[in-house]
C-alpha cells in the first residue's frame, strides 16, 4: 500500500515543515517515505508544493496526476491549482483563507476565495474547510497554520497518523521554543 | 546501520563524510546548497568546510588539497561549473592525488537557474567520470563510490544529482563511517604538478586510453542495472530520476521491457549497453536535460551495425527541454509500448485562478533600494542591469527595474558595453553583496581601468539569500560558525579608485533617493551601497496599519508591489501578519494615513 500526500500553498507558508513532519511520523511507523519540494526562488511568494509518499514500495518522489489520496491545500487557489492530483475518492483539506497575490491586486481582476471555494465544494466530495486563521489567532502566531492544517488532515482521518503521533513528531522536529505553540494548534485545529 | 530520514542533499554529504573527505568547499546555488551546510553539520570539525568566494576558488582549494593527499568535496550548481570549468579542464589534466569529487546538482525545469546545461555533458567534455544518482539513498551510495573511483583512477570525478533528488527526502540506509585519514602532505613533482603543453599532450593520450578502461569499469558497476525483458523487442533506457518515472508509469501494466539504468553516462558502459540492445528492435531513452545516453547508444549502434532504432529527444519522441513528470513519461511509454494511460486532465469549470509569481518579501529593503533608484532616475534615459540573486525579482511589476540578467556578475560589465554604445544614457548596475565577491570585483576593476561611465548600486543585505542565507566574505562568518575576516565593500570599491562611494539605509528614502541623484549627476564610475539586512536575519518592527485618512488612491499597491497590502473594497489594507514594519509606504502615503499600530491606537 502506498500513501500520497500533496501538499500545496504559497512560499512562506511552512509547507516544507508539514510535509517533513508528515514524512518523518511515517517513517517512525517503520514505512519507507519519499518526498519531493520546492526550496528556491518559488519559496519568495509563488507556488509551492510537496509531495509525500509513504509505503512499501515507493517509485518516483512526485505523484501522478489522480495519484493523491489526501490533498492539503494551506489556500483555496493553490488547492484548485493541484485538484487533478486528488484521488476522485480521496480527500481535500483546505484553509479558507485567500493569499492575495500582488499583481492581482494590480491586474484588475481580483481574486476573491469565495468562488475557489464554492467551485471546490462542487467538485471535491471530501472537502475539509479549516479556518486556519482562527487557529493561529488563538495560538498567537501565523506560523502555525502548517501544524493547524496538518492537524485538522490528521482529524479527518485521512492521514493514518493519530494526533499523538503528530505531538511526536512535533516534539521531535521542531525547535524547543516553538513546542507549546505548536501542540496547542493540534489541539484547537 | 541506521536508518536515517535525509534529504538528498543530505545523503550526499554524509556519504562523503562516510567517505572521509578532509576538505570541503563550496559556492550557494539552488539546489546544491545543502550539501556543503549538511558537511559542516555531520562533519562535527573533522572535516575542514568552506564558502569560498566563487566556484572556481572553490575547486582550486580543493585541488591543493588534493595535491597533498586530501579527500576533497566541491560543491555548486550547473552554471558554477561554468565558473568552475577553468581549473576543471586543466584539473582533468594533471589529476589528483587524494580523492576529489565534484558535486555539480542540475536543475531541470529549470526551477531555480538561468539554463538547463546538463553536467554529464561537461564530463564528457572534460573527459571525466560522472555519477548520475536516481534517489537520494543512491546519492549516498553514489558519494563513497565516487571516492573510490577517484582514488583508483587519480581523476576528479563528477557527482550530478537533479533537483528531486537533491530536495527529495527519504529513507536512507547509512553505513558505519570511515574515519578521515591524515593525507600524506605534498611531494615535489613537477612532472606530475605543472601543467605544460608537452605534459598536456602525454596526458591527453593516458586519459584517451583510461577512459574506455573505465567504461568497461563501470559496465559491472552495481548501480547501472540491465533487467531483462520479457517477450516484446523494445527496450528502455534510463538517467537519473527518469527511471523512478518509468517504474511509476509501468506498474500495474503487463508490458515488462528491458530497462536499462544508467548511473555513469560517462564513461559511458559499452559492454552492458550491448548487453541491453541484443535482441532489441526498438529503444526508447528517457533521461532530463540534453540527449546524452541517446547519443551514446545511437553512437554505439553506429560502431557495432545494430539495427536498433534509438528514439528520443532527437526524434522527437519525448520532450526536449523541461522536467519530466511522471504524465510525461507515461505520455512517450504509451506511445512506444502501446499502453493506453487515462491521464486526468484539469475540470474545465475551474474558475480563473490568480497568476502567483515570486516576489520580493514584505519588508525586502531592496523594494525600497529599487523605488530609490526609480524615483531619482525619473524623467531621464536609463537602462537597468541587474543581476543574479533574490533581487532579480525586481524585474516584477510594479518596480519594473530590472532591464537585463545574464549572469553572476555581468550587470556590472552589460552596463559598461552599453553606455559605450548609447553614451547620452544613465546606466545603473545592480549587484548583490555576495554576487559582488563572487564575481563582481573584476568588472569593477574593468570599469575603473577603462574609464568606464556606469553607477553601481550594490544591494547588501548581509547575506546570500536566494540560496537559504549563506555568510559571504562581507559577513565574516563561516559556514560552521567560526569567525572568518570580515571586508568592506567600501573599502574595494575605494581600493580600485571609485571616487564617489556612498553607503546609504535604502529605508531612509529621502537620504536614499539623493544619494542616487548625486551620483546621477556625475560621470564616471560611481557607487552606492544601500546596506539593510535580509528580513530572515531581522526581527520585525511594529507593523503598520491604515486609517480613516485613506483616499483610496491606491499608490502604495500601484508602487512598491508588497504582498503585505491587498486590496479591500476598493481602498488600501494590510495584512498584518505579513507587515514587516519597513515603513516605506507610510513613506509615501500622499494622505499620511499608514501608520505604526501602537501610534494609531
Amino acid at each position: 500500500m502506498t500513501k500520497s500526500i500533496l501538499i500545496c500553498g504559497v512560499g512562506g507558508q511552512g509547507t516544507v515543515l508539514a510535509s517533513r513532519l508528515a514524512a518523518s511520523a511515517a517513517m517512525d511507523r517503520g514505512l519507507s517515505v519519499r518526498t519531493a519540494e520546492t526550496i528556491g526562488m518559488a519559496q519568495r511568494g509563488g507556488c509551492v508544493v510537496s509531495h509525500v509518499r509513504m509505503g512499501d514500495k515507493i517509485h518516483s518522489p512526485l505523484i501522478p496526476l489522480g495519484g493523491a489520496d489526501v490533498v492539503i491545500g494551506f489556500e483555496p487557489a493553490e488547492a484548485a491549482r493541484c485538484l487533478a492530483y486528488l484521488k476522485a475518492e480521496g480527500t481535500m483539506v483546505v484553509n479558507a483563507k485567500a493569499v492575495k497575490p500582488v499583481v492581482s491586486a494590480l491586474s484588475g481582476a481580483p481574486y476573491e476565495a469565495g468562488p475557489v471555494l464554492d467551485f471546490l465544494k462542487a467538485s471535491v466530495k471530501r472537502l475539509v474547510i479549516v479556518d486556519g486563521e482562527g487557529v493561529c489567532a488563538r495560538c498567537g502566531s501565523p506560523k502555525v497554520l502548517n501544524i493547524a492544517l496538518l492537524a485538522a488532515a490528521v482529524k479527518a482521518g485521512c492521514l493514518d497518523m493519530t494526533a499523538e503521533e503528530l505531538r511526536d513528531a512535533i516534539r521531535r522536529r521542531v525547535d524547543a521554543r516553538f513546542h507549546e505553540m505548536n501542540l496547542l494548534a493540534v489541539d484547537l485545529a | 546501520m541506521p536508518k536515517l530520514f535525509l534529504m538528498g542533499n543530505e545523503a550526499a554529504a554524509l556519504g562523503a563524510v562516510h567517505a572521509g573527505v578532509n576538505l570541503a568547499a563550496g559556492y550557494p546555488g539552488t539546489p546544491s546548497t545543502e550539501i556543503l551546510e549538511s558537511v559542516a553539520k555531520f562533519g562535527g570539525g573533522s572535516v575542514y568546510v568552506e564558502w569560498s568566494v566563487n566556484e572556481k576558488a572553490a575547486l582550486e582549494v580543493a585541488a591543493g588539497a588534493s595535491y597533498c593527499g586530501a579527500r576533497t568535496l566541491v560543491t555548486m550548481k550547473q552554471v558554477g561549473l561554468n565558473v568552475a570549468s577553468d581549473p576543471l579542464m586543466s584539473l582533468a589534466y594533471i589529476g589528483v592525488k587524494g580523492g576529489m569529487v565534484i558535486a555539480v546538482a542540475d536543475d531541470p525545469g529549470p526551477i531555480s537557474s538561468q539554463t538547463e546545461q546538463d553536467t554529464r555533458l561537461f564530463a564528457r567534455f572534460a573527459k571525466l567520470p560522472v555519477f548520475d544518482p536516481s534517489s537520494p539513498e543512491e546519492a549516498y551510495e553514489m558519494m563513497l563510490d565516487a571516492f573510490e573511483y577517484s582514488e583508483k583512477y587519480a581523476t576528479p570525478v563528477l557527482l550530478r544529482p537533479t533537483t528531486r533528488v537533491c530536495h527529495g527526502c527519504a529513507s536512507v540506509w547509512a553505513r558505519e563511517g570511515g574515519l578521515a585519514k591524515k593525507p600524506e602532505g605534498f611531494a615535489r613533482d613537477p612532472a606530475r604538478w605543472v601543467i605544460f603543453p608537452r605534459t598536456a599532450y602525454m596526458n591527453h593520450l593516458k586519459i584517451e586510453r583510461r577512459n574506455p578502461e573505465i567504461g568497461e569499469d563501470f559496465s559491472s558497476y552495481r548501480f547501472n542495472r540491465l533487467e531483462k525483458g520479457k517477450g516484446a523487442k523494445k527496450g528502455i533506457a534510463c538517467s537519473g530520476i527518469s527511471r523512478a518515472y518509468a517504474a511509476e508509469a509501468l506498474e500495474g501494466t503487463a508490458a515488462e521491457p528491458a530497462v536499462l539504468s544508467v548511473a555513469t553516462p560517462h564513461p559511458f558502459p559499452e559492454r552492458l549497453a550491448l548487453e541491453f540492445l541484443e535482441g532489441l528492435e526498438e529503444v526508447l531513452v528517457l533521461e532530463e536535460l540534453d540527449p546524452v545516453v541517446e547519443r551514446e547508444l545511437i553512437c554505439l549502434c553506429g560502431k557495432r551495425r545494430l539495427d536498433v532504432r534509438v528514439r528520443g529527444k532527437l526524434d522527437g519522441s519525448v520532450q526536449s527541454a523541461g522536467e519530466y513528470s511522471v504524465e510525461s513519461v507515461k505520455r512517450a511509454l504509451g506511445e512506444f509500448l502501446g499502453l493506453n494511460y487515462d491521464i486526468p486532465k484539469e475540470p474545465d469549470n475551474m474558475p480563473q485562478l490568480p497568476a502567483r509569481p515570486p516576489v520580493l518579501c514584505a519588508g525586502c529593503p531592496h523594494r525600497a533600494s529599487f523605488y530609490a533608484v526609480k524615483l531619482a532616475a525619473k524623467g531621464k534615459k536609463a537602462v537597468f542591469s541587474g543581476d543574479i540573486g533574490c533581487y532579480t525579482l525586481g524585474n516584477a511589476r510594479p518596480l519594473e527595474m530590472v532591464d537585463t540578467c545574464l549572469c553572476m556578475g555581468a550587470g556590472l560589465t552589460i552596463a559598461q558595453g552599453m553606455h559605450r554604445i548609447e553614451p547620452d544614457a544613465l546606466n545603473f548596475a545592480f549587484i548583490g553583496d555576495s554576487t559582488f565577491f563572487a564575481s563582481g570585483i573584476t568588472g569593477v576593476v574593468n570599469a575603473v581601468y577603462n574609464r568606464a561611465d556606469i553607477i553601481i548600486i550594490v544591494l547588501d543585505n548581509s547575506t546570500t539569500a536566494m540560496t537559504g542565507h549563506q555568510p559571504h566574505p562581507g559577513t565574516g562568518l563561516k559556514p560552521t560558525g567560526e569567525a572568518g575576516t570580515k571586508i568592506s565593500i567600501e573599502r574595494v570599491l575605494e581600493a580600485v579608485g571609485v571616487p564617489f562611494v556612498r553607503t546609504v539605509n535604502p529605508l531612509e528614502l529621502e537620504e536614499a533617493v539623493s544619494a542616487v541623484r548625486e551620483a546621477a549627476e556625475m560621470s564616471g564610475v560611481r557607487a552606492v551601497v544601500f546596506r539593510s539586512p535580509c528580513i530572515a536575519l531581522s526581527k520585525p518592527s511594529p507593523a503598520y496599519w491604515i486609517t480613516d485618512k485613506c483616499i483610496g488612491c491606491l499608490k502604495c499597491v500601484r508602487e512598491l508591489g508588497c504582498p503585505a497590502i491587498a486590496v479591500e473594497n476598493g481602498r488600501a489594507a494590510i495584512e498584518k501578519t505579513l507587515c514587516f514594519g519597513c515603513s516605506l509606504c507610510a513613506r509615501i502615503c500622499p494622505a499620511g494615513a499608514i501608520v505604526r499600530e501602537r501610534e494609531g491606537k
